[in-house]
């Protein structure tokens, strides 16, 4: 089953494969990401939401034996490409994990850590993107005064926010939310949702929920997948007042997953 | 009756285990007396001269630890700098870079490693490595003895024997340990940290540098620790290839000596009581010497558990 959303896709899924050794992980995903949109994957555990979110960035070449075959074309180019140059690409497609996980540095260097990697600038210009990316990321008043703290001291959602601060620092094209908000609490969770409404201004956005009413919320197109296949994908007010799939109406009502 | 019975057995399986546990503990604190109680003799007779006099008479009954606390020291940590780099590089390979089938066999290689006896270590010390490393002697007499400020340390006879010799011995017998404690701690480096690291666009250097050292530092210094201690008392192998000689050099080339190959070498040999007495005091300064560098080892290890124990 095949979506389209815009004209200008910013990534295109054509006959996407994935296998964890023998395990047929995604099946002949097809899927246009629209450019600066917010795009969430539905569906429940195990389903290949998670998986398929890693092929962006190429996240899975970490590991052997998973495999990606097909295409995924970046601004009609092809990463899945054995050139790619996997830095480069992931400075262009930014990711954000369950867990909040910030480097064992200070709240600065966690930030400027990842610009160094792919910039060289000065100290007042490094300071001004530390701080644009915290503003950014709507936590710059709450740690201007402790920039040289540790980033492993602060609360959970804070932290989270850090990890969004520093995957747009990099400046990408592409944000990859991996369930952002599953290990927050309500008051974080909404505060990152604010975020992502914001940030879908200036970035593509794609996030991977279990939370159906967050999908709903954030999304302007919504992926339910079931078994590694596409069930069904569209504009998001469609997919979850009238869903076109019986398992698509039967996951959002909650009568399975 | 039985009901009193099993209300009995509790305390008294547990008072067994804590007797056993605590029997350890007891162990531990008579063998420290011991040695305090039959060195006694020569702490009182020479008094803190006994920790910085050179002296190693016993002809004229004149006895001083410094010699072998330097030998023992310098030996160790010349083990420790050249055994920390390359288990770094040991332990890196095994958990980053090497493919997947390779790990577990050079893994469990350096284990083996660990396995050979130290009077091995020794003999193959005495009679293979030395010959041939003198013959490297000269070579390094003219390269880095001509080094301003630390020349001096490599400006020497090609003896092959010495406390050089006896550093690199004892970094072989002490990179396993080290290159095990730093392979397990860097596998308990958090995947996703290590993905988010590379996800901001790190090679596996940069991720390795900045996320993967820095979370595991506390506890790879313990494992250096765990290792230096090791080095500090390992005996055999050390009185095969120190040269055994009571004189302090700067030249890292000369034979030197360390308080366990005098304690091996001159125990049998000890007629006079004071003699006997100062040997068992350099064992006292030895058993010191490694205890605080074991428990220094244990709480730097215990602090990356606890770490731990708060982020997740």
């Amino acid at each position: 089953m095949s979506g389209t959303a815009s004209p200008e896709p910013k990534i295109s899924v054509r006959n996407l494969n994935f296998h964890y050794g023998k395990f047929h992980a995604l099946k002949d995903i097809n899927l246009d990401i629209a450019t600066r949109e917010v795009t969430a994957f539905i569906g429940p555990s195990g389903c290949g939401k998670s998986t398929l979110l890693r092929v962006f960035n190429r996240m899975y070449a970490l590991y052997p034996n998973q495999v990606a075959t097909g295409e995924v074309l970046l601004d009609k180019q092809n990463i899945l490409d054995r050139r790619q140059d996997l830095h480069r690409l992931r400075s262009r497609v930014g990711m954000v994990f369950q867990k909040p996980t910030p480097f064992p540095m200070t709240i600065y260097e966690n930030i400027a850590f990842g610009v160094r990697l792919h910039e060289h600038m000065g100290k007042g210009a490094m300071d001004d993107r530390v701080e644009a990316a915290l503003r950014q990321a709507a936590l710059w008043d709450e740690v201007k005064d402790k920039l040289r703290q540790s980033g492993m001291r602060l609360s959970g959602g804070q932290q989270q926010r850090l990890c969004i601060a520093r995957a747009i620092a990099v400046k990408p094209e592409v944000l990859l939310l991996d369930e952002p908000a599953s290990a927050l609490d309500p008051i974080s969770t909404l505060k990152i949702e604010e975020l992502i409404y914001e940030l879908r201004q200036n970035y593509t956005i794609v996030i991977v929920t279990h939370n159906m009413q967050q999908a709903a919320r954030v999304s302007d197109y919504t992926a339910f997948m079931y078994l590694g296949e596409m069930v069904e994908f569209g504009d998001t007010n469609a997919i979850f007042t009238n869903p076109s799939q019986k398992q698509t109406e039967d996951y959002i009502t909650g009568r399975y997953g | 009756m039985s009901s009193r019975l099993t209300r009995l057995w509790d305390p008294l399986f547990k008072g067994t285990t804590a007797v056993l546990a605590y029997l350890v503990l007891t162990l531990l604190v008579a063998i420290c007396l011991a040695l305090l109680h039959e060195g006694w003799a020569a702490f009182k007779t020479f008094g803190w001269h006994f920790l910085i006099s050179k002296a190693w008479d016993p002809a004229n009954n004149k006895f001083g630890a410094l010699i072998p606390i330097y030998g023992t020291l310098v030996s160790s940590l010349i083990a420790v700098v050249i055994a920390v780099p390359v288990s770094l590089g040991i332990a890196l390979f095994i958990t980053e870079l090497a493919p997947r089938w390779l790990r577990q066999p050079v893994a469990a290689a350096i284990e083996l490693l660990a396995a050979i006896p130290s009077i091995i270590f020794g003999m193959w010390g005495l009679f293979a490595f030395a010959p041939w490393f003198s013959n490297y002697e000269p070579w390094i007499n003219d390269h880095l003895g001509s080094i301003p400020g630390i020349g001096a340390l490599f400006r020497g006879p090609p003896f092959g024997i010495g406390m050089l010799t006896a550093g690199i011995i004892l970094a072989i017998m002490i990179i396993p340990f080290i290159a095990a404690i730093m392979r397990e701690v860097f596998l308990l480096t958090p995947p996703l940290l290590k993905e988010s690291a590379y996800g901001v666009g790190a090679t596996t250097w940069e991720v390795v540098r900045n996320v993967v050292l820095p979370y595991t530092r506390t506890a790879v210094s313990g494992g250096i620790f765990l290792g230096l201690g090791r080095a500090l008392g390992e005996t055999m192998a050390v009185t095969f290839v120190i040269g055994n000689a009571h004189s302090v050099s700067a030249s890292l080339l000369n034979p030197g000596y360390s308080i366990a190959a005098a304690l091996a070498n001159e125990f049998t040999e000890a007629f006079s009581p004071l003699y006997k007495s100062s040997l068992i005091a350099l064992g006292f300064i030895l058993f010191v010497i490694t205890f605080i560098i074991l428990v220094l080892a244990k709480l730097l290890l215990m602090r990356l558990e606890r770490a731990q124990g708060e982020t997740t």
